[in-house]
């Protein structure tokens, strides 16, 4: 295998020993990207390329801040923005010896997507089948991991944004604990939503890059001030006597036979390894989309407001300052931001607050009751990451709320805060990657990464690389 | 619960979004299916609910009253579509 | 009065921390536009506010001073509006939990003090500076984030004189606290005025309206002045008052309506998801209570107390912190028991001085030893009342003692009775007229011959024994 097919621990392992260098690693990734990058377009912008590597290169999704390196959510309201700062989970990196890869990951604009179709450089393509979506939002992400464009990388999370694509692409997706990674640095979609996260090519790799960013930061008072455990500790193969939940609202009409198969299949497996498997309810499952477009978008059209041509980005020709406004942010944001900003404005609005936002509040957290109710039972709760694997680019532009649903089975994690992981468990009949999502109890990724390891480690999936 | 185009105007005036004939009745459209899909949270019973404005319990961050480095005025104003000497410019404001 | 006037007024307070609400930039006036500011003032993309510790130390402090209820549950909202001076277009503010509530202040009123409510005192922060050119407008961020406390009172004042005083007595107690430098000039208190007319009698408030742009008390007091009058006109032509929102013109003594075609506005306000709520108990506001200073209030009960002062006396003396402070030093030096002498000196010529240099009491240039020395010159006699308050004059002017310029000045009083008899006969002498009209019972013809010996005498006499010499004499 090229250096660049293998995973961040192995390539650790020989920088540590010297057998190579991180320049080495850094041109075959420049190799690989002009080899298929032209197909799967999962970079965007080519200016700043480096010519020396410090460290083992981490790739990162557009929407997170990189000091001199531009930042600019894949839209063109934000093109040219140069950060004059780092996020804090870049400076984490640096302080770990990683390099910070020159070029960006591709997505969907400021996060808002199902697919990276709503990128404004275009779609990235999933690896595995070119004509297909690779998920959204973090679809440049996982595309660039699965197709050995990247080592590892950052994606985002605030409705399913690094699980879904990880899912699509046969790579391993987490989203940690809100309030576990600082959100300082992070374009912000959903204050109250979003998480950075790992997408890598196995468990171990999201269990290391997952301890790198981990942490208290006095710049983000959403951060918790816990202690970072030494996630490498978790990667066990021992789940004997785990208790796991299988949410039944999770296996109703809608969820694909192929990926239902699949799943069950893998469920069987964490039987015969020792856990024991119960069926559990989250009887709000049906209310999250819903209540996730209330309070994403609001909390969204509130964030996005400063994307007005004032200071940074594009700037439309005005005579007055309210033409600019308009302009600016008519010609700036694609369809998805509009739509979703208007959304967002409509249910904060006078007349409607009560009606929307604050209802969506407090179903929040009868969500949140379900969750906190099967883990005071249960270790973890294992479920499908999609109802379907990858679509074809175009198949669900035409209709918003067809995008929105297929969100159904990793949004509730994000209202209720908690852990959660994606891990390849198996391919439909046309070759296309399926995902197995574990869940766990706020804090307790330790959990995740013992579960998904032990699977992963008992089984072949993650080895399988696509044919580009 | 509907939205009407008039609705969908004043609320991208709001949001300082200039919509286009055709794209302000795509998006009335497609505002009204979702908002139809989204009613769905009207039949639950919230009596005594608390609203989950936090996620986290946790409260009382705060920082210690200490300066930091600020940016130079270069810094501040290199992104800036349109600067004077070291002031952000914009159009005029009409009242 | 066929009418009451009704007004309330919403302050905007500048906390002088060292560095703004969310982030650490320093406050700093007067530097370069744009050169302290950061990513987070800025509203860059990415960046999180984190609030000021001492911010919300200075609010509860001021919460407490105001006698309001410092709710244990408080939290920020955001404000949506789209303005350049705002860079993320919302402001970071309190909207249904503020930070406290139903406080109150007194004002003098006609019988007994007046209570005037605070409905509510909450947390904001600033925003920028907008300089309006030709063709565009210009944008400084240095301001941008400052930490604001917001007073609302309730609508109890009924004249634009009481919104003047309660005006003045809520800077007078701010500036105890020390947590804001309350300068109307230099924007760090701002207010703004809401005004309303209805029948005397009437249970239902009138139409209201909103005035800006006073830049001064005064100016408050002038622009509800012409307020009061223009409303009166329009309701005595039985024409209706629109709700409105109108700016003083300081120039040419008028309110102007701004009337802007839009509705009310909609600012959407939701919880700020960025930031955690607070939970104050009491153990902190107890704290926070110890660390008060001794208030207006008590200090001028405490110094008519302690050093027999008349409310009107004591209330003068406290009105400024520093002030009150060069006061009772002085008080405390002065050797005699009955502290009226030291009180009327400050109260009077000093506080003469304070004026016509267009400062306060604390900061003349004299020093407290040699005024009480001049004092005591005075109270012995050696020197008129009248050549004392030249020689305070001159002592603040050139800073030599008292002693010097007595000397210089050759200022000592005669008040040797041997001495005064002899220029009294003199005068007696030559104002037979005078003489005999005081003698006939014409009492004030004393003060003429009191006056001639203090001509004979090149002003040196004293005057008190002069008189006393005289009448003794013609008894």
């Amino acid at each position: 295998m090229e250096l660049n097919q293998l995973t961040a621990h192995e390539l650790l392992a020989k920088l540590k020993s010297g057998s190579t260098t991180p320049d080495a690693i850094g041109k075959l990734l420049y190799a690989r990207i002009q080899e298929v990058d032209a197909r799967v377009n999962a970079y965007v912008r080519s200016s700043g390329l480096i010519s020396s590597f410090g460290g083992l290169p981490v790739t990162i999704k557009d929407n997170i801040c990189t000091d001199g390196l531009n930042t600019e959510c894949c839209s063109k309201i934000l093109q040219g923005f140069r950060p004059p700062y780092d996020a804090t989970v870049i400076c984490k990196l640096k302080e770990f010896g990683a390099n910070i890869f020159p070029l960006k990951a591709n997505m969907d604009e400021f996060a808002f997507g199902s697919s990276t179709e709503n990128s404004y450089f275009g779609p990235t393509h999933n690896p595995w089948d070119l004509a297909s979506v690779p998920g959204g939002s973090s679809g440049g992400s996982a595309a660039a991991v699965a197709a050995d464009e990247a080592i590892w990388a950052l994606g985002s999370d605030t409705g399913g944004s690094i699980r879904q694509p990880a899912s699509f692409c046969g790579v391993v997706g987490l989203k940690p604990t809100y309030g576990r990674v600082s959100r300082f640095g992070l374009i912000a979609f959903a204050s109250s939503l979003d998480q950075i996260g790992p997408i890598t090519k196995d468990v171990e790799d999201a269990a290391i890059l997952t301890q790198v960013i981990s942490g208290y930061d006095p710049n983000d008072s959403t951060s918790v001030n816990q202690n970072v455990p030494d996630y490498t500790k978790s990667l066990t193969k021992d789940i004997k006597g785990l208790k796991i939940g299988i949410p039944k609202e999770y296996f109703v009409q809608g969820l694909d036979p192929e990926i239902k198969f699949s799943i069950e299949e893998a469920i069987n497996k964490l039987k015969s390894l020792g856990a024991s498997i119960k069926q559990v309810s989250l009887p709000h499952t049906e209310y999250a989309v819903p209540v996730y477009y209330i309070i994403a978008t609001a909390e969204a059209s509130s964030n996005l407001a400063r994307f007005d041509g004032v200071q940074y980005g594009y700037r439309a020709k005005a005579d007055n300052l309210i033409q600019m406004y308009k302009k600016t942010r008519a010609e700036g944001f694609g369809a998805e931001a509009k739509r979703r900003i208007i959304l967002g404005t409509f249910v904060l609005s006078h007349g409607y607050y009560d009606a929307y936002y604050l209802r969506a509040l407090k179903v929040r957290t009868l969500i949140k009751q379900d969750f906190d109710q099967v883990f005071s039972d249960c270790d973890c709760i294992v479920a499908p990451t999609s109802p379907s694997a990858a679509f074809k680019i175009g198949e669900k532009t035409e209709d918003p709320l067809k995008m929105y649903l297929s969100d159904i089975y990793t949004i509730s994690v994000n209202l209720a805060g908690i852990p959660a992981i994606s891990i390849p468990c198996g391919f439909t009949k046309k070759g296309l990657p399926i995902g197995l999502q574990v869940m766990a109890k706020a804090f307790n990724e330790e959990m995740l990464f013992k579960v998904a390891h032990t699977f992963e480690q008992n089984t072949e999936w993650h080895k399988i690389k696509p044919k580009l | 619960m509907s939205i009407d185009k008039e609705t969908v105007e004043q609320v991208a005036h709001l949001a300082r979004i200039e919509l286009q004939p055709n794209e302000l009745e795509k998006l009335s459209g497609q505002l009204h299916d979702i908002l139809g899909f989204i009613d769905k949270i009207s039949t639950l019973n919230i009596e005594n609910i608390a609203p989950a404005s936090h996620i986290l319990p946790i409260s009382n961050v705060l920082r210690e009253d200490v300066p930091h480095i600020s940016l130079t005025p270069e810094k501040a104003l290199e992104n800036a579509p349109s600067k004077q000497g070291n002031f952000f410019s914009v159009p005029k404001v009409i009242e | 009065m066929k009418y009451q006037t009704v007004i309330g007024l919403e302050v905007h307070l500048q906390l002088n921390t060292k560095t703004k609400a969310f982030c650490g930039c320093v406050i700093d006036f007067g530097k370069a536009p744009n050169s302290s500011v950061c990513p987070v003032c800025l509203g860059f993309p990415g960046t999180l506010p984190v609030y000021n510790k001492e911010a919300l130390n200075f609010a509860i402090k001021v919460a407490l001073a105001f006698n309001c209820q410092v709710q244990g549950h408080t939290k920020f909202d955001r404000k949506n509006y789209f303005y350049p001076d705002l860079p993320k277009n919302y402001q970071i503010s309190q909207y249904d939990l503020p930070l406290s509530l139903n406080g109150y202040l007194y004002i003098h009123g006609k019988d007994e003090p007046k209570r005037i409510g605070i409905t509510r005192i909450h947390l904001e922060e600033d925003a920028g500076k907008l300089i309006h050119e030709a063709g565009s407008s210009l944008v400084d961020y240095n301001r941008t984030g400052i930490p604001l406390i917001e007073i609302v009172s309730e609508p109890d004042l009924n004249s634009p004189q009481e919104a003047f005083d309660y005006l003045t007595n809520l800077k007078s107690i701010l500036e105890y606290l020390d947590v804001s430098d309350c300068d109307m000039e230099k924007g760090s208190l701002r207010c703004d005025a809401n005004i309303s007319l209805r029948l005397n009698g009437a249970k239902e408030l009138g139409v209201k309206t909103e005035l800006k742009n006073m830049n001064s008390f005064k100016g408050v007091k002038d622009a509800l002045t012409y307020e009061v009058i223009r409303q009166t006109e329009l309701l005595e032509n039985k024409e209706k008052i629109t709700q409105d929102t109108r700016l003083w013109d300081a120039e040419k003594g008028v309110t102007v309506s701004m009337r802007s075609k839009e509705g009310a506005k909609d600012y959407r306000y939701f919880p700020e998801p960025d930031l955690t709520v607070f939970i104050i108990n009491q153990m902190m506001t107890e704290q926070i209570k110890t660390q008060l200073p001794e208030l207006p209030q008590e200090k001028s009960l405490r110094f008519m107390r302690d050093y027999s002062l008349s409310e009107y006396d004591a209330k003068i003396l406290v009105s400024s912190k520093k002030d009150a402070q060069f006061a009772e030093e002085c008080i405390q030096k002065y050797p005699g028991k009955d502290k009226k002498e030291i009180v009327n000196w400050l109260i009077g010529p000093l506080l003469s001085e304070a004026n016509l240099r267009k400062g306060e009491l604390n900061q003349l240039s004299i020093n407290k030893d040699e005024l009480l020395c001049l004092i005591g010159f005075v109270e012995r006699g050696e020197i008129s009342h009248l050549s004392a308050k030249s020689v305070l004059t001159q002592m603040i002017d050139s800073g030599k003692t008292a002693q010097a310029l007595i000397k210089e000045g050759n200022l000592l009083q005669v008040s040797n009775e041997s001495e005064l008899i002899k220029i009294i006969e003199t005068v007696i002498a030559e104002n037979e007229k005078s003489t005999a009209d005081f003698k006939a019972g014409k009492t004030n013809a004393i003060m003429f011959l009191v006056g001639q010996v203090m001509k004979k005498s090149l002003g040196k006499a004293n005057p008190k024994i002069v008189g006393d010499l005289i009448r003794r004499r013609l008894s």
